[in-house]
């Protein structure tokens, strides 16, 4: 008999699946799956509402802990934890409704709009970094964009986790700098490109090979995204003067324009007197 | 530096600048002291007034709608002064006047504080 690829996936996901006898919730399907477990949707009976269910591996299971440390609006809450039948642990939270920001990046969503996200990101670092926590797998996949515009950040690492290639720290050590240089790579990633040079140059600063050259921590990110938002120089960027004058000139827009409207009318009255 | 004072003293500078322009029409040069003082008092009375609203009114647009009607109305009044010689010169105050209000209107909308507000508790 031929088993076609379709079948034996099917196979396969009812082989994975996680026996949740004598737990409140049935399985729905997978949603996620990442180097510390798989997440699926789920149906909470107790309750009658739809919840993710994560089921890791037993050696991340602590996981579970280390996000419910972090009460913040951009960390998703955890209901509760336990261990199923075949020993693997699993915990229970909010079902999010949106897009992973991979697939917002690449959609239509201005540069205000992606600074917003960038910057709850930051925030939430700079919560969890000082409640100690530090992500060590902060990427875009990793990110949910609500459909109310809330931002999550998931997938809290542990010891074991080392991160993604691509925006992981050169350096072996991992402390609160190697997630912010992860936030660098995230914001390239999330800004359209080519992009203003002064977000370029934020992103680039994170991204420093030496940590001590990158930001010293999310806050000091956010102040320099701040002054980048009112317009005034970034820490990140020593501008060329050309850059600074474009920069006076469209922060104090409105001012130049009344100068040059009271020019004109001085400019015009002389004349008529004149003529 | 409160809105009010930042409405004084900028209307002071640019009253005494507008006042100064007048350098520019021959015939007033001999009253260039009174026009320059005249001037700044024009100006700070726009700025005070500008000022004043700003502390109760956080709108740039409006802030500029109401200093240059503040500014053409001084003007006006200024402007129906006839000189020594029996000249008014409506067209070369007012306009002026008209647009140095929106700039202190728009300056008190922008810079300067908010007064702190205070809590009443019995």
């Amino acid at each position: 008999m031929d088993l076609n690829d379709s079948v034996l996936d099917h196979l396969r996901a009812i082989g994975d699946a996680p026996d949740l006898e004598g737990t409140r919730y049935v399985l729905e399907q997978e949603i996620g799956r990442g180097g510390m477990g798989v997440v699926y949707a789920a149906h909470d009976r107790d309750l009658d509402r739809r919840v993710a269910l994560k089921v890791l591996d037993v050696a991340f299971a602590g996981e579970a802990r280390l996000i419910a440390r972090l009460e913040h609006p951009a960390v998703v809450p955890i209901y509760e934890s336990g261990v199923l039948s075949d020993g693997r642990s699993y915990y229970a939270m909010k079902l999010i409704a949106g897009e992973r920001l991979d697939r917002y990046a690449a959609g239509t969503a201005s540069q205000a709009e992606r600074i917003r996200v960038i910057r709850r990101i930051a925030e939430v670092l700079a919560f969890a970094h000082s409640e100690g926590v530090i992500h060590r797998d902060l990427k875009p996949q990793n990110v949910m964009v609500g459909e109310f515009g809330e931002v999550y950040v998931m997938d809290w690492g542990v010891e074991a986790i080392r991160g993604t290639a691509a925006y992981r720290a050169p350096e072996s050590q991992t402390d609160a700098r190697s997630d912010i240089y992860s936030l660098g790579a995230l914001m390239q990633a999330v800004l359209p490109a080519p992009g203003s040079p002064a977000l370029q140059a934020i992103a680039a600063k994170c991204m420093r090979t030496v940590p001590a050259e990158r930001y010293p921590s999310a806050t000091a990110f956010l102040a320099d995204i701040d002054r980048f938002e009112a317009g005034e120089r970034v820490e990140a960027w020593s501008e060329p003067l050309w850059h600074r004058v474009q920069r006076f000139a469209s922060r104090n827009s409105i001012l130049l324009w009344l100068l040059a409207a009271y020019a004109a009318v001085k400019f015009v009255i002389f004349f008529l007197r004149a003529f | 530096m409160n809105k009010i004072l930042v409405g004084v003293v900028f209307g002071l500078v640019l009253g005494a600048i507008d006042g100064a322009t007048a350098w520019f029409t021959p015939d007033v040069r001999p009253m260039m002291t009174g026009i320059m003082v005249g001037s700044s008092i024009k100006g700070m009375i726009v700025g005070l007034l500008s000022g004043w609203f700003a502390r109760k009114v956080q709108s740039t647009k409006w802030g500029i709608v109401v200093g240059a009607a503040l500014g053409l109305l001084f003007a006006f009044l200024v402007a129906a002064m006839p000189s020594p010689g029996g000249k008014h010169y409506y067209l070369e105050i007012m306009l002026p006047g008209f647009v140095v209000g929106a700039i202190i209107g728009f300056l008190t909308q922008r810079l300067g504080t908010q007064p702190r507000s205070t809590t009443l508790s019995r």
